[in-house]
């Protein structure tokens, strides 16, 4: 097994190391806070020859991810970084990535969207890629951003894959924070991730059209195929995870990853970094004698619905932390995990909770405000509200909302 | 399938069969433009004409790699390829360009088109200017000149068409410092191949425009694209020239001036002109518009130094 260095190293910088051994041909990208660090290490690499990237600074994140849309497509490997409207501005070509089957990883730094204009994190906008057709990665520490980005790429470019993966990672809370990370060698990353064998790209020796126009005839087939792509992805996120266990030792879940469920009469469900606040609370709640645990969906593309169900198993009632909202339904991670339970063996009552919004603290009160919740709706048989909002300050809400 | 049929168009760059509309000048330009690429060239296209008649899956005629990804990033996708060519190593060996219609190039891709330009990316884009959004129906584009009836710019009793001139992109394209700008015309094909080998053969960012009348969205017959396209240059509307870092300014020379109303009166798009009482000071504005080309572009004095084909 590979024995990698432990250092104190801030989040950006982790990620930025990741990025650097993965050895990108195209590192394209625009700045935006939070995902600044990460693109500015990368940059000083290039400057001081220790990243062999062409870097290139794009106009605008639009541009940046277009950029690297011609990279990809031209045969080589491609990353960017960013956050919030950034990442929305990179939207259509996001789609197109997916449906091109050009596999670009990105870094989601998580932020609130405008308006109101804020920097702190939650997850509306990388979670508005919940249909674009890529995989999203979300993660709770720095470590787990260091490790899934060396995963992403093998996972993006698998030939049975080969989709667009985002890395999410909750700005500030994990990308500014300086933690003990494990960084590994040069040759022990290159025996885990072998260079970019693209299927197809762009060459005169070979000539080939990227990006047709289709009609009624070809669409549904299209849709199928990269539908089917997605599927494929789920074997392969847990294999990967298994393999970089093998190889690093770390293992952070591969599709879910759960805690304290076994006999857990209420279950929490959650991503990224609030994780590691509800591990501790879940320790702190059983000590008190409450059944309580913990599922961590660490892959929300493809969403991991055959684990869930067997995860919760007999739990009464599964209480989603959602930190992006659909807004006129309810959170988008209750709702898909309310698909998901449908039909599960036992089904569970599901309450979706609006927790963490523009970096809104979540601490031990949250989660026993919570857990109180899911034992009155399990006492009374039913959720009262399909989105519950904690922590919401009625009191500085205009009347009428009150 | 008949392998005659396959043998007999293998060797073409961009054969027949596409879908473009009767006597489209943009489809006469992209002829032009890949005898002057050859094969070793990666095309990229924003959405437009030129993508949509040409790339209809599973159907192709393109005979070199061609990418289509948005309507608004051309450029930057060809920086993209242009970078992942250098790390390939072929950057020497195989060229770059776009091929884009004006409203991927004057108005949606413009700010992709600034950052090529600016950052110095080894890429040729040649936008094909059929002045409105052609494809989607014949929308007014900034590229739309001056008194031209579109759907989104309609005369009417109280409008005459489009009140703006057209926007001057190679003037733009120029102010980035880029080594090569030239405007080109369908209707001088000889001039337009050269001026693409030209471009091909200088390291950097290049601009060129190619003037490509539209026979549905200009309203005239399929039969006359070649001549209203040489009569646009020949009224002095769409000058003719190069500029590069060896040479200032090269123009194509015009000894003898057609006036605009000859070029106009010939297109249902500028028919409102003539049909109502009272447009003449339109007319004027117009003709004053090919005047101070003349004039800018110094089209009227003798021994011009460019091929005259």
């Amino acid at each position: 097994m590979a024995h990698g260095k432990l250092s104190v190293m801030e989040g950006s910088m982790a990620i930025a190391q990741a990025i650097k051994a993965c050895r990108p041909d195209v590192v394209s990208a625009y700045p935006i806070t939070p995902q600044t660090h990460i693109i500015e290490s990368l940059a000083q690499m290039v400057a001081n020859g220790e990243l062999d990237a062409e870097y290139i600074r794009a106009d605008s994140e639009f541009s940046a991810a277009s950029i690297l849309a011609g990279a990809s497509a031209t045969g080589v490997r491609a990353y960017t970084a960013s956050s919030s409207q950034g990442l929305l501005l990179m939207t259509e070509v996001i789609y197109y990535l997916a449906r091109t089957r050009l596999p670009v990883v990105f870094t989601g730094a998580n932020r609130q969207v405008t308006a109101p204009i804020g920097l702190q994190p939650d997850h509306q906008d990388t979670m508005s890629f919940r249909d674009a057709g890529i995989i999203e990665l979300y993660v709770e520490d720095v470590q787990e951003a260091y490790d899934t980005h060396l995963q992403a790429f093998k996972i993006a470019e698998d030939h049975d894959v080969l989709l667009p993966v985002m890395v999410c990672v909750d700005g500030f809370v994990l990308t500014h924070v300086y933690e003990p990370v494990k960084t590994f060698e040069q040759a022990d990353v290159d025996a885990f991730l072998p260079p970019y064998d693209p299927a197809h790209y762009m060459t005169p020796e070979k000539p080939m059209v990227f990006g047709s126009g289709t009609d009624d005839l070809n669409t549904m087939e299209f849709h199928y195929m990269n539908h089917q792509a997605v599927l494929r992805a789920r074997d392969k996120i847990e294999a990967v995870a298994r393999e970089y266990e093998a190889m690093f030792g770390h293992y952070h879940g591969g599709l879910i990853d759960t805690y304290a469920t076994e006999d857990a009469e209420v279950i929490l469900v959650a991503m990224g970094s609030v994780i590691g606040t509800l591990r501790e609370a879940v320790d702190i709640l059983r000590g008190e004698g409450v059944k309580v645990g913990l599922i961590k969906v660490r892959s929300f593309r493809p969403f991991p619905t055959e684990a869930l169900k067997q995860a919760v198993g007999r739990a009464g009632a599964v209480a989603v932390f959602d930190r992006a909202l659909s807004f006129g339904f309810q959170g988008v991670l209750a709702t898909d995990v309310k698909t998901a339970l449908y039909d599960a063996p036992h089904r569970p009552l599901v309450l979706g909770l609006m927790a963490g919004f523009g970096g809104r603290e979540v601490n031990l009160d949250t989660v026993r405000e919570i857990v109180q919740r899911a034992r009155r709706a399990l006492d009374a048989g039913r959720v009262p509200h399909e989105a519950e909002f904690i922590g919401l300050k009625t009191e500085t809400l205009p009347q009428v909302f009150v | 399938m008949d392998e005659s049929i396959i043998s007999k168009y293998d060797e073409m760059l961009f054969t027949p069969g596409h879908r473009a509309c009767p006597g489209c000048g943009a489809s006469i330009a992209v002829r032009a433009i890949l005898e002057a690429t050859g094969p070793d060239v990666i095309v990229v296209s924003p959405t437009g004409c030129v993508e949509t008649f040409t790339a209809q899956y599973p159907y192709s005629p393109w005979g070199v790699p061609w990418l289509h990804v948005l309507f608004e990033n051309a450029a930057a996708v060809a920086s993209g390829v242009e970078a992942a060519l250098k790390k390939r190593g072929l950057a020497d060996k195989v060229k770059v360009i776009v091929i884009g219609g004006d409203g991927g190039t004057h108005d949606i891709g413009l700010g992709a088109l600034s950052g090529m330009m600016e950052r110095g990316h080894n890429v040729t884009y040649i936008c094909y200017d059929n002045e409105a959004y052609m494809n989607t129906g014949v929308q007014r584009s900034s590229a739309t000149p001056m008194g031209a009836s579109t759907m989104t710019s309609p005369a009417g009793t109280l409008a005459w068409g489009k009140e703006q001139p057209k926007k001057n992109l190679p003037a733009i394209a120029l102010a980035h410092g880029i080594p090569y700008v030239a405007t080109a015309s369908i209707a001088f094909p000889k001039d337009l191949t050269r001026k693409v080998k030209q471009a091909l053969a200088i390291k950097g960012p290049k601009y060129i425009e190619v003037h490509s009348p539209c026979p549905i969205g200009w309203g005239f017959d399929a039969a006359q694209t070649i001549e209203i396209a040489r009569l646009a240059v020949q009224t002095g509307l769409v000058p003719l020239y190069e500029v590069s870092e060896d040479q200032p300014l090269q123009v194509r020379k015009l000894p003898k001036r057609v006036p605009v109303v000859e070029y106009l009166r010939l297109q249902r798009r500028f028919r409102h002109l003539f049909e109502a009482e009272g447009r003449q000071a339109y007319l004027n504005l117009i003709q004053a518009i090919a005047d101070e080309n003349v004039i800018r572009y110094k089209l009227g004095e003798q021994n011009s130094e460019i091929d005259q084909n």
